[in-house]
């Protein structure tokens, strides 16, 4: 096969030459030292300066503490500058709250509906009188709301909110992103419905019928309208990482999306290339741009302290989006499709080192140094946590092509706790700590119990380690027992039982953590709790304060 | 730094082109060339087309979800002793000429379906292991489908269809009858048959 060897050692060489081109310039210094584009978050004079308005007074007392040790100190902002971020942050609070509160609703429901498949699978004969929840229908439900309730509306409030910070301008077009939101929840619900009633389109994370993805698609459109608009009227000269992730996450979505579901398109085998193009590339090219874009403006905001290098990021940026984009065929090694395009995948896939090791250095030695932070920070605890866990999920993905490892680990439910460990581990950590950060700031109201933030965050940290943990294990051994021509299959369904329950204890205690923060959500939509709003105002000059009186007491 | 003058500096148009030609390459890649590969496949003489029964009982196993649990994609024996394990040959492209939308699967939480119709040829028995597979396969994880059958006192009416079931699942004085969903998904699940030889050109 010609064909085959030249369009892979063609692949092969441009990542390469790509990769060179890179570092040549790197050398030559074209990209400047980035420093004035890594800055570009904080306003004159506020580096050094910590700031998260989950933290209470005396957490952010310590914070601060905890940061001087490592860096310089902030001198404070102007008024005028604390001025133009409060009003920026105006501009976004409705369409911000409604797209987090529909975000929460989906999330105790998928939750809810994941908690309910996973018992299904060690108790087969619990509930099955109702078609709606057998096993095959709840199992979809519960990723679609994952995905495209949950992640996917969480990741769209933190997008619109971020862009007028990182332009330092008021938000242009908010009622377009309130219109698209609005249009992707109908479409969430009728696609549950759809599922639930068996109306399925029969491919896995592109299940809903293609007349209801067009509202995903329209709203999806919509939503990216006001970065755009916005965009014609930044006053910041560079753009920060986290536009290039947020602009390229909007635009690739809903051309993902609806290519995906073209109706009458795609067929037989070419379908499911397709759909792994997609089911990896919507992972890719959606959630992980969203969450990152996040991860690179909280570490350093909450830190005070601008990104350890801005030139990484560029490389992990592009790097990310060539690679990525083209991994999915490794979901179909071993299947009937052409061996080229297998091949393709797991170089690529392994090729994702390189993104993967940008962020990763970029992030982890940002917070270097500022462990303590995480004590005080309930955003940083959350986000830094889930950065680490896209680093972890990374290279566990890039192994899991390997196909010596893959043929043991495919068809399995091994691959389920990896993908948990990317759209949980990583991406919804990263929503976690952002909402907590964000939500203070759209209410203008302190978070009204913070000890309920902290066992939010043992309970889904605890649950979700035994699920994983465990759930890997089972899902080892079952591959291993599948491969072993002598062991009978049901050896291989016997033996995972233990892991399975297992998996049952981590998703109770996550449902439950999911719980709390959604009480804890809606007391403070309806401003519970004591009046305390010192954390929940902006810069030094006005919580200095409170500030001075966390660090006395 | 000179204000932005450098080289690699993000603007805009920078943004959406890159990220547009890299999508662009990515689905010429992973969807267009496997379509324009893949769309002159004939399908095998052997296989048949699905009849409208068939049809109704493959949206029945699309409705239901069985693509969670069982694959329809066995392995090729150098990988895996699938073939041992009575699930066939290693699949072909041509195999999935009729199968719009593909089911292949990516879990095997239940054994690989694409050649259960030449494996276990009882309605009978898949009618019964529909109602409750642990009465035909002990340890079995799959969830019992009651909505699909009416479970009734007296006698069946004519033109329907009894489930035979194991005589300690059946209640005496109690008939229990398949739904059309399940006699389709039955009829389904009988035509999955991919025993002929794969042709030595479709050979990946």
């Amino acid at each position: 096969m010609d064909f085959t060897v030249s369009l892979l050692l063609g692949t092969f060489l441009l990542s390469v030459a790509a990769l060179f081109a890179f570092i040549w310039s790197m050398s030559k210094g074209l990209f400047g030292d980035g420093t004035a584009a890594a800055t570009q978050i904080f306003a004159p004079n506020e580096l050094g300066t910590v700031e998260d308005p989950a933290a209470t007074s005396a957490q952010k007392g310590g914070l601060q503490q905890a940061v001087r040790m490592g860096a310089g100190s902030g001198r404070g902002m102007a008024a005028v500058d604390t001025e133009a971020r409060a009003s920026a942050d105006r501009s976004t609070s409705l369409v911000v709250g409604v797209c987090f509160t529909l975000a929460v609703v989906w999330l105790v429901l998928a939750s809810l509906a994941g908690l309910i498949s996973s018992v299904k699978m060690h108790a087969p004969d619990w509930w099955v009188q109702y078609d709606w929840l057998t096993f095959g229908r709840i199992r979809p439900i519960h990723l679609n709301l994952v995905a495209y309730g949950w992640c996917s509306l969480a990741g769209i409030g933190v997008a619109i909110w971020l862009i007028p910070r990182l332009l330092k301008t008021e938000l242009v077009g908010a009622k377009y992103a309130l219109i698209g939101g609005a249009l992707w929840s109908i479409g969430v619900l009728a696609g549950t419905v759809a599922i639930a009633t068996g109306h399925s389109d029969g491919l896995e994370w592109l299940e809903f019928p293609w007349q209801i993805d067009l509202l995903l698609v329209v709203g999806g459109g919509l939503v990216g309208f006001p970065l755009w608009l916005t965009l014609m009227r930044r006053r910041v000269e560079h753009l920060y990482v986290s536009v290039w992730y947020i602009g390229a996450g909007l635009l690739w979505f809903p051309i993902l999306f609806l290519i995906a579901n073209w109706p009458g398109l795609h067929f037989g085998v070419q379908q499911a290339a397709m759909n792994w193009w997609y089911g990896h590339n919507v992972l890719a090219l959606w959630f992980t741009p969203i969450g990152l874009a996040a991860a690179y403006y909280f570490i350093p905001k909450v830190l005070g302290k601008p990104i350890y290098s801005y030139n990484l990021s560029l490389l992990g940026f592009w790097s990310l989006a060539f690679f990525y984009s083209q991994v999915g065929g490794h979901h179909l090694i071993g299947g009937p499709v052409p061996s080229w395009l297998i091949t393709i995948s797991i170089v690529q896939s392994m090729m994702m080192v390189i993104p993967v090791f940008a962020v990763a250095v970029n992030q982890h030695l940002t917070v270097l140094g500022n462990f303590r932070a995480l004590i005080y920070s309930p955003t940083l605890r959350f986000v830094v946590l889930g950065a680490m866990m896209y680093t972890a999920a990374s290279v566990q993905g890039s192994l899991e092509s390997l196909r010596a490892v893959n043929t043991v680990t495919h068809f399995t439910h091994y691959t389920v706790a990896h993908a948990h460990l990317g759209l949980y581990g990583f991406f919804t950590m990263v929503m976690f700590g952002s909402i907590y950060f964000i939500m203070p700031r759209v209410m203008s109201w302190e978070w009204p119990y913070p000890k309920l933030i902290a066992l939010h965050f043992w309970l889904v940290l605890i649950g979700f380690a035994i699920y994983f943990i465990w759930l890997s294990i089972g899902g080892w051994l079952q591959g291993l027992a599948m491969l072993d021509e002598k062991t009978p299959f049901m050896q291989s369904v016997a033996l995972t039982l233990p892991y399975l329950r297992a998996r049952s204890i981590g998703g109770g205690l996550m449902t439950l953590g999911h719980l709390i923060f959604a009480v804890h959500f809606f007391a403070m939509g309806w401003k519970f709790g004591p009046r305390r709003l010192g954390a929940a105002l902006l810069g030094p000059a006005l919580f200095s304060p409170q500030l001075a009186r966390g660090v006395a007491a | 730094m000179s204000a932005g003058a450098s080289f690699w500096e993000m603007d805009e148009l920078r943004l959406i082109t890159g990220a547009m030609v890299i999508l662009g390459g990515a689905t010429t890649l992973l969807v267009v060339m496997p379509y324009l590969l893949l769309e002159n496949v004939r399908p095998p003489t052997a296989l048949k087309p699905y009849t409208s029964e068939q049809l109704a009982g493959r949206r029945s196993y699309i409705a239901n979800g069985c693509v969670y649990c069982h694959s329809q994609q066995p392995r090729d024996m150098k990988q895996a002793p699938d073939a041992k394990r009575g699930w066939g040959r290693a699949s072909v492209a041509g195999d999935y000429a009729y199968d719009t939308p593909h089911l292949l699967g990516t879990m095997r939480t239940g054994p690989d379906l694409m050649n259960i119709g030449a494996r276990q040829p009882s309605k009978d028995w898949h009618l019964g292991h529909l109602y409750q597979p642990r009465a035909y396969t002990p340890g079995s994880i799959m969830p019992s489908y009651p909505y699909l059958f009416e479970l009734r006192k007296g006698q069946p009416k004519p033109g329907e269809t009894i489930v035979n079931l194991p005589p300690a699942l059946a209640n005496p004085g109690e008939v229990v009858v398949a739904k059309p969903e399940a006699l389709a998904l039955v009829s389904y699940l009988l035509s999955l048959d991919r025993t002929y030889p794969a042709l030595a050109e479709e050979k990946r």
